[in-house]
């Protein structure tokens, strides 16, 4: 008897019972709905926190000063500058799991154009920086390396800058702000980026060159880095590597003893992965609940096909009286279990598909549908109808055909 | 050459509890091909326990069974299964016909265990309806015939694997009177083709198209008599009745 032919007849069983067969497979459907949409969740807020993560930039690992202590008394978080332009030179020359090396001095200041101020976050940095947070210009040019030499006083702004001095839409190129007084051109202005996972506005923020910003906005200590250090490193399993390459090529410059560095180094790409654990607990969550639903379908199933059995046991008898071997019925059966619930399984699939995109629009996530979900929750569900269906089938197949046939 | 059925001492014993109940207490009887037997018997008589063994649905307790030259009564249920599909045909009393499915379709069952492809299995299902006389009602279903109809799609499926022994419980049973002449006259005829027919009833006017009667009796065979068949064909034609649409 061939697959086909079974197949046919399993259908035509299930379809003479259309709204039995319908409430059977709404376990499987409601089971892999979940499973679709509880994946494409889970896909969307990794999404979310990679891309939170990939706007400040990638690979990136933060130096910063850390404190000093003077006779037992310890300063805190950045109390002291410990960081050199030599320690700069020495990461950006000496490690080599370190692509860019970029100083950010920071200063807030009041920005002033002809009939406009706006006191914002004046950033006094290299070329690299942009690079780190591939970050580019939507006018004019970013710093460039000759302004550092030169100590250029020119300045790249941020569009919520733009918005604030010239107001949305305008031209700033070639115009002349006012930092501390100090006259700056404006030679780019950057592309929109939003805003950080925590709200900051990463466009609120002019950048100038760092040799600029210390001889003009604010005045620095010769040797000393009076701020911090974005770096760039080659790629994204490098940033461990990195992290403690530069742990140790601080510690050998600055001579520290002992466990206690006088710096930090913050990874985030380690804080990434951290919070992606977060999103991981809430689909292993997400998860569960859809295997319990595909539990209780599966068992539905299997009550249903119970049923079926004693309801055809005649056919059964019949079938076996002309000739159907154990084998055959038992096949049968399951055929038609795996039908349910395949069917089930693809109605679900439909729905979680079509789910997943209303959840995307409403709250405005990029919710996922991996292509290997879907084949799985497909797989699954075909598993599920043969896991369950088995025993009803088995069940059928031991039937002794004179009781069958006698059976009323 | 040996007979197309032969049993020996054959003995069939249930247990219902602590009780035995000897259904079949040592029945010995051969059957040649091409014969026409009836057997007999009030209920509880082994008559349907007989039929069953005869029939492969069922395993003697002690005895042997040759059907066709081959020792079956120890073989298991999927070698059964093979021998009830190519070398016997069931008829029921109930008809046992699948509900919502087209006569080809019932008809057909037997080939598709037997594994014939579509083509082949449509053509011999035509055929066999053509040969019982439901040309016209290919694509009906159970629900839209009448019982003589019904019986004899059943009788179709029963040839249509071409078997060499067809077994036919009770078959006029739920019939009337003319309509069961009909079938016992398209059992005559399938007898005329070498097929044959092993018919259980416990009616004496439909054991009379029989050309043997075997009566049974608390699982003995109590007589075994061979007589001259009434011609059922005939007697349909001298019958009164409006729709005469057998034609064998």
């Amino acid at each position: 008897m061939n697959m086909l032919h079974t197949l046919r007849v399993a259908l035509r069983a299930l379809l003479r019972n259309k709204m039995r067969s319908f409430l059977t497979t709404l376990g499987m459907i409601i089971g892999v709905m979940a499973v679709i949409v509880a994946v494409a969740i889970g896909e969307g807020a990794k999404a979310k926190v990679e891309e939170a993560f990939a706007a400040m930039g990638s690979n990136l690992l933060i130096v910063m000063p850390g404190s000093t202590s003077t006779g037992g008394a310890r300063g805190g978080s950045g109390s002291q500058p410990t960081l050199t332009w030599d320690d700069m030179r020495a990461i950006s020359d000496e490690v080599p799991s370190v692509r860019y090396v970029a100083p950010v001095l920071r200063s807030q200041a009041q920005v002033m154009s002809e009939d406009q101020n706006w006191t914002t976050s004046i950033q006094g940095t290299s070329p690299e920086y942009f690079l780190i947070r591939s970050w580019g210009v939507a006018r004019g040019a970013t710093i460039q390396q000759s302004d550092i030499e030169a100590g250029a006083k020119v300045v790249v702004v941020g569009q919520t800058v733009v918005d604030k001095l010239f107001g949305a839409n305008s031209d700033p190129i070639g115009q002349v702000v006012r930092i501390k007084n100090v006259p700056f051109q404006v030679i780019g202005v950057l592309t929109k980026k939003g805003q950080s996972a925590m709200g900051q506005d990463y466009d609120d923020a002019v950048y100038v060159p760092y040799t600029t910003f210390g001889a003009k906005v604010q005045g620095g200590l010769k040797n000393y880095l009076n701020g911090i250090l974005y770096i760039g490193a080659n790629s994204n399993t490098d940033t461990a590597r990195a992290e403690t390459q530069i742990t140790n090529l601080l510690r050998d410059r600055h001579h520290v003893q002992g466990t206690e560095d006088d710096f930090f180094i913050r990874n985030l790409t380690e804080l990434a992965n951290s919070q992606q654990e977060g999103t991981k607990t809430m689909t292993t969550l997400l998860n569960v609940i859809a295997a319990v639903s595909l539990l209780v379908g599966g068992i539905g199933i299997m009550n249903i096909m119970l049923v079926s059995v004693t309801e055809r046991t005649r056919e059964i008898g019949l079938r076996m009286a002309v000739g159907a071997k154990p084998r055959n019925i038992l096949m049968q059966f399951l055929v038609e279990a795996m039908t349910l619930s395949t069917l089930g399984g693809m109605l679900g699939l439909l729905l979680g598909v079509i789910g997943s995109r209303v959840l995307a629009s409403s709250l405005g996530w990029a919710t996922l549908v991996r292509p290997d979900i879907v084949v799985a929750a497909v797989a699954f569900s075909a598993i599920v109808g043969i896991g369950f269906g088995l025993y009803p089938a088995y069940k059928a197949s031991r039937l002794d055909p004179i009781d069958a046939l006698r059976y009323e | 050459m040996p007979s197309l059925i032969s049993l020996a001492d054959v003995r069939k014993v249930y247990k219902m509890g602590d009780v035995e109940v000897h259904a079949l207490r040592g029945v010995s009887m051969t059957v040649e091909a091409g014969e026409f037997i009836a057997v007999m018997g009030s209920s509880g008589s082994g008559k349907s326990t007989l039929m069953n063994i005869v029939g492969c649905l069922d395993r003697p307790t002690l005895g042997e069974y040759l059907l066709d030259g081959r020792e079956v009564s120890r073989m298991d249920r999927n070698a059964l299964a093979e021998i009830r599909n190519r070398t016997l045909g069931f008829v029921f009393q109930s008809f046992n016909l699948l509900s919502r499915t087209s006569a080809v379709e019932n008809v057909e069952l037997p080939l598709l265990y037997q594994g014939v492809a579509t083509k082949e299995r449509v053509k011999r299902s035509v055929e066999a309806l053509e040969r019982v006389g439901l040309a016209q009602r290919l694509d009906h279903h159970p629900a839209q015939l009448s019982g003589g109809q019904q019986q004899r799609v059943a009788i179709a499926r029963a040839i249509v694997g071409r078997p060499k022994v067809i077994l036919a419980d009770e078959p006029t049973g739920n019939l009337d009177s003319k309509t069961s002449v009909e079938v016992m006259a398209l059992f005559q005829a399938l007898g005329k083709e070498g097929i044959t027919v092993v018919l259980v009833t416990h009616e004496s006017d439909i054991a009379d198209y029989a050309a043997r009667v075997v009566v049974m009796r608390d699982g003995h065979v109590l007589s075994d008599k061979r007589q001259t068949p009434k011609d059922a064909a005939l007697a349909v034609a001298t019958m009164p009745s409006p729709d005469a649409e057998v034609s064998v």
